[in-house]
C-alpha cells in the first residue's frame, strides 16, 4: 500500500495538522518509506490472536463522585482565553453568535 | 550514598546547583536542563535541614524530566506547543520523592513529548552527551541522563515508551531502570502512548536506581493502570553474599545478530561470564518474534499519540495561534506547535488507525504485539528468570548522524520489546568501547524488580572499575 499526496492531506485534515505544499510532499516520501518496513508484518500468521491477552486486568473504574482534584493555580494562569469561567474558541462555521466569543 | 556526601540538604543542593554551573548543563552548554529552580531548591532544602528531615532522599537533589509534572517549573515536554506551561497539579512520582525528601532542582531536555531516541528533536535544541560532547546523550530521556552522568544528581526521573530511559542510560554510562507496566503511577506523566508508557528511573549506581525506583513504585488510584500489590525491597540484593546461584540466565538469540558490533558483543560476553561466575546457569533461548518489534511499535506508538496529542490544540491550554475560525485556529496552532518527528508520527497515526487501513496496520500489529508478549511469557515458564542482552545496538552516535527516521527508530531495538509486552528491564554500565560507555541490559517477568536489580547489584560489584573502562 502506497501513501498518495491526497492520503496525506486527508489524514492531515482527520488530525487538524496544518501542512504546507512542501512539508506534505516530503510526509508522501517519509510515509512510504516508513509504511514499507511495516508490509514485513503482513504474513505473519495470526489466526486466533486477540488484541489484548485473554487474562489481562479488567479496566478500574471509580466512583463518579468525590471533589476534583484540586488545583494549584487557576486556569486562568494557563489557559490561552477565558470569560466567565469559560474556554473561549472562535467562532465555529456553522453558528452566527452576536457575542463575539473570541 | 545519594546527596554526594554532603551533611545538611543544603549543602548537597548548592553542590548540584555549583556542579551544573561547572559542566555547562544549561541552554548554551550540554543543554542537558530546561529549568532550573535554584531559589526555590534551597529554600526546601534549608526546610528540610530546619525540621532535620529523616526520609530515605532526605535533602537529596534530583532531576525530572520536562514531560512529568511538577509545579513551580515548567512541564514544556520539550515542545514549542507547551513552552512554559506550569502544570496545575504535581506527578505523583514527583510527589512520592519530594515526600521521602528529595528537593527537585530542575527539569531536563528531551525530544519533543518523548519522541525520538537521540534529544535530538527538542523544541529547545539538541542536548550533547556528557562523556562526548559532540555525541547524542540517546533519548528521549537525555537530559536526565545527562544530569546524573555529568554528576550534577544522582537520581533523575525519565519516561520510557520504546527503552527512552534504557537508550540513553546506556549511552551515558549510568543505570537506567524501566518497571512493570503498573508498577509506578503515570499520573502527571503527560501522555505519549499510553499502553507503552511509563515512568523510569536513571541512578549512578545500581542502588542509586533501586533506591529512587522503591520510593516512586506502589499504588496511586489517580492511574487507573496502576497496580496494587506490594512493592518489595529492591534494596535487598546489595547485601547478598551469593547473589545468583540457582539463577538462570537466558541469552536470547534474536539479540547477538550476526551483524552486532563484536566490540559491543565481547562487552556483553565478559558480563555473562562473570554471571555464570556468580553462580548463575546461562542458556541460549530464542524470543522469534523479536525481529518484527520494531515495525509493531512504530504502528502501536503512534496510533496511540494521534489520539494522546489531540489535546493540544490551543483551546485549554499552551500555543494559541489564531487562524480562519476554529478549524482554522487548530490547525494553525498545531502546525506551529509541534515539530517535525511529532508531527510525522500524528500523521501516521492518524493514518494505520484511519477506515480502511485499520486491519492492516494497527488490527495486525496489536496481534503481533500479543506474539511478542508470549514470547516472553515462553521464555520466562520454561524456567528462565531473567535475559541478559545489550541494551544497543551502537554506543553514542554524533549528533546529526541519523537523518532518516526508520535508521533512527532503530536504535529502540534491543529495548522496545519490553515496552510492548510490559515487563521490567534495566540497563548498566558493563565496560567502554573507543572510550564511549556500552550497557548490558537486563529483562525480568512482570513484577519482578527485586530479583532484576539483585543480578544487577552482583554485576556491578563483580565488573568494579571494569564497567566504566
Amino acid at each position: 500500500m502506497s501513501v498518495s499526496l491526497d492520503d496525506v492531506r486527508h489524514v492531515a485534515l482527520l488530525a487538524r495538522v496544518g501542512l504546507t505544499d512542501e512539508r506534505a510532499a516530503a510526509l508522501v516520501a517519509e510515509l512510504n518509506t516508513i509504511l514499507q518496513h511495516m508490509d514485513v508484518l503482513s504474513p505473519v500468521d495470526t489466526t486466533g490472536v486477540e488484541l489484548a491477552p485473554s487474562d489481562a486486568a479488567p479496566t478500574v473504574l471509580r466512583a463518579d463522585e468525590g471533589p476534583a482534584i484540586p488545583l494549584a493555580r487557576p486556569r486562568e494562569s494557563f489557559a490561552p482565553k477565558m470569560r466567565d469561567g469559560f474556554f473561549l474558541v472562535p467562532r465555529l462555521d456553522t453558528h452566527e453568535d452576536a457575542g463575539g466569543a473570541s | 550514598m545519594t546527596n554526594g556526601g554532603s551533611s545538611t540538604a543544603t549543602d548537597a543542593v548548592s553542590a548540584s546547583l555549583a556542579r551544573a554551573r561547572e559542566v555547562g548543563a544549561g541552554r548554551d552548554g550540554l543543554n542537558i536542563l530546561l529549568y532550573q529552580d535554584a531559589d526555590g531548591a534551597l529554600a526546601e532544602a534549608a526546610r528540610h535541614d530546619t525540621v532535620s528531615s529523616t526520609g530515605p532522599l532526605a535533602g537529596v537533589p534530583v532531576v525530572i524530566k520536562d514531560n512529568i509534572a511538577t509545579l513551580r517549573m515548567p512541564t514544556s515536554c520539550g515542545s514549542k506547543i507547551l513552552e512554559g506551561y506550569v502544570s496545575p497539579y504535581e506527578a505523583t512520582a514527583v510527589t512520592r520523592l519530594r515526600e521521602a525528601g528529595a528537593v527537585v532542582v530542575a527539569k531536563s531536555n528531551m525530544d519533543e513529548f518523548a519522541m525520538g531516541s537521540s534529544t535530538e528533536n527538542s523544541a529547545f535544541g539538541p542536548a550533547r552527551n556528557p562523556i562526548a560532547p559532540d555525541r547524542v546523550p540517546g533519548g528521549s530521556s537525555g537530559g536526565s541522563a545527562g544530569a546524573v552522568a555529568s554528576g550534577i544528581v544522582r537520581i533523575a526521573l525519565g519516561s520510557e515508551t520504546g527503552g527512552s530511559v534504557r537508550q540513553p542510560a546506556a549511552f551515558c554510562g549510568i543505570v537506567g531502570v524501566k518497571p512493570t507496566y503498573g508498577r509506578v503511577s503515570r499520573y502527571g506523566l503527560v501522555a505519549f502512548a499510553s499502553s507503552l508508557d511509563h515512568i523510569g528511573v536513571f541512578g549512578a549506581t545500581v542502588d542509586d536506581a533501586a533506591l529512587g525506583l522503591e520510593t516512586i513504585a506502589g499504588h496511586d488510584a489517580n492511574d487507573a493502570t496502576s497496580v496494587n500489590r506490594p512493592v518489595e525491597n529492591f534494596r535487598a540484593g546489595r547485601l547478598s553474599a551469593s547473589p545468583l546461584k540457582g539463577v538462570v540466565v537466558g541469552k536470547p538469540v534474536e539479540y547477538f545478530p550476526s551483524d552486532l558490533d563484536p566490540k559491543i558483543a565481547e562487552r556483553c560476553n565478559t558480563a555473562i561470564d562473570e554471571l555464570q561466575r556468580l553462580g548463575a546457569e546461562v542458556r541460549e533461548v530464542s524470543l522469534p518474534h523479536t525481529r518484527l518489534a520494531i515495525e509493531v511499535y512504530y504502528i502501536v506508538a503512534p496510533a496511540e499519540a494521534s489520539s494522546n496529542l489531540a489535546r493540544f490544540d490551543g483551546v485549554r491550554y499552551g500555543l494559541r495561534i489564531e487562524g480562519d475560525g476554529l478549524r482554522g485556529m487548530y490547525e494553525a496552532t498545531r502546525s506551529s506547535g509541534f515539530g517535525p518527528e511529532v508531527t510525522r508520527r500524528i500523521i501516521l497515526g492518524t493514518y494505520v488507525l484511519s477506515a480502511g487501513y485499520y486491519d492492516a496496520y494497527y488490527r495486525k500489529a496489536m496481534q503481533v504485539r500479543q506474539l511478542i508478549s508470549r514470547d516472553f511469557a515462553n521464555v520466562f515458564a520454561s524456567g528462565v528468570d531473567l535475559l541478559f542482552t545489550p541494551t544497543t545496538p551502537t554506543t553514542a552516535f554524533p549528533l546529526g548522524a541519523k537523518s532518516d527516521p526508520y535508521e533512527m527508530y532503530l536504535s529502540d531495538i534491543f529495548t522496545c520489546t519490553a515496552n510492548l509486552a510490559g515487563v521490567p528491564a534495566m540497563s548498566q554500565p558493563i565496560g567502554r568501547v573507543d572510550g564511549l560507555p556500552v550497557g548490558g541490559q537486563f529483562i525480568a517477568p512482570h513484577f519482578h524488580e527485586a530479583g532484576m536489580f539483585r543480578a544487577a547489584y552482583a554485576l556491578e560489584r563483580a565488573l568494579g572499575p571494569r564497567a566504566s573502562q
